[in-house]
């Protein structure tokens, strides 16, 4: 039954002035410093399918002004939580998205789909938040660019090899392109467009 | 008898019935909503799905009911939702700032849905909540409709 749908919402957010301020805040540290693990626990109590720290991020980020993008196999109780909690409208079209929630990070779409913003206003670009298995610092591919002093190391487990491909030619698109967030279940890491990547 | 349960029951399942008893919780208060959850006897434990919050509307009108739409002017709105431990979810929607209303109305509302109490309360409460307002409505009616004045011009004499 349609209208039933609701019964599988679960909570969100149980102080949401202040929880979504810390969460912000986390996020703000993670796009400042890009490569940093930022830890952000079990906010949220969200589907499965959907990790605690991505729904965190985009309980946080999203509203009734940010189309969300889940892609087509996104389950219903997902899509149904986030559009409860966030009110944002879900799209199916990837260039109308500004967040896209990427549930599983070995099957990428094609990222350049994605609104890479125009050149008046760069800033209008989607941010894509990717959910992965692990992410390890200090080996892997190695992370240079603003905010980042000397270098940083990430391994990420759980993402699709091409991906970093594909972020180093979004970084070439600079001022356009998209940011990135890595999401484990707990932690997150941001990607920025600035960041530069050497595999 | 028979008759009266089949009709709340077939009621109690559609959106129109429950547009029906939305807007009853909606119009009723705070202290009424109270009292008629503690004389029900059930004590409904329940989780926040959204705690109450305060938020804006904009009302939106007609002229006449059926001229463009304009923007009437922002209301305060408060709103809830709980899920009830049967499962169901109730949301709550009134005007105005009172938090406990809303929570109380999100409440009757998930009770209401529930095949086991649903009918009773619809019955017990809901009914008698309905009639009252619709009572108030025609008195407050009857009073303005006394004091209604026709203004009219004399027909000029065209001849």
């Amino acid at each position: 039954m349609q209208e039933n749908a609701l019964n599988t919402v679960t909570p969100g957010l149980k102080n949401p002035a202040q929880d979504n301020q810390r969460i912000f805040r986390a996020i703000l540290l993670t796009m400042s410093r890009p490569g940093t693990v930022t830890v952000l626990g079990n906010w949220a109590e969200p589907p499965t399918a959907l990790y605690p720290a991505t729904a965190a991020v985009c309980l946080t980020l999203a509203d009734m002004d940010t189309p969300l993008w889940i892609g087509k196999n996104g389950p219903q109780d997902v899509q149904t939580y986030l559009r409860f909690h966030c009110g944002s409208p879900m799209v199916r079209k990837q260039e109308k998205a500004s967040f896209a929630v990427i549930l599983d990070g070995t099957d990428l779409p094609d990222l350049t789909l994605f609104n890479q913003g125009d050149l008046e206003y760069p800033d209008r670009s989607a941010t894509v938040i990717i959910q992965v298995k692990t992410i390890e610092v200090g080996r892997g591919v190695k992370l240079t660019g603003p905010g980042i002093k000397n270098e940083m190391q990430i391994e990420v487990g759980g993402l699709h090899p091409d991906f970093w491909q594909d972020f180093r030619q979004n970084n070439q698109n600079f001022p356009l392109g998209l940011d990135v967030i890595l999401a484990t279940p707990t932690e997150i890491v941001s990607l920025p467009r600035t960041v530069q990547v050497e595999v | 008898m028979q008759q009266t349960i089949s009709i709340i029951d077939s009621m109690c399942h559609g959106t129109k019935s429950r547009k029906f008893w939305m807007g009853t919780l909606a119009r009723t208060n705070a202290k009424q909503l109270r009292q008629a959850l503690a004389n029900l006897d059930l004590a409904p434990e329940y989780d926040y799905l959204r705690s109450p919050e305060i938020g804006m509307t904009m009302v939106r009108g007609r002229a006449g009911g059926k001229g463009q739409q304009f923007n009437l002017g922002e209301m305060t709105v408060t709103r809830c939702s709980v899920k009830i431990q049967e499962g169901f979810v109730g949301h709550g929607y009134v005007a105005g700032r009172d938090k406990i209303h809303a929570e109380l109305a999100a409440v009757f509302d998930a009770l209401l849905q529930s095949p086991k109490h649903g009918p009773m309360i619809f019955e017990s409460v809901i009914d008698p909540l309905s009639r009252e307002q619709k009572e108030k409505r025609r008195e407050q009616a009857t009073k303005t409709a006394a004091t209604k004045v026709n203004f009219f011009t004399m027909v000029r004499g065209e001849d």
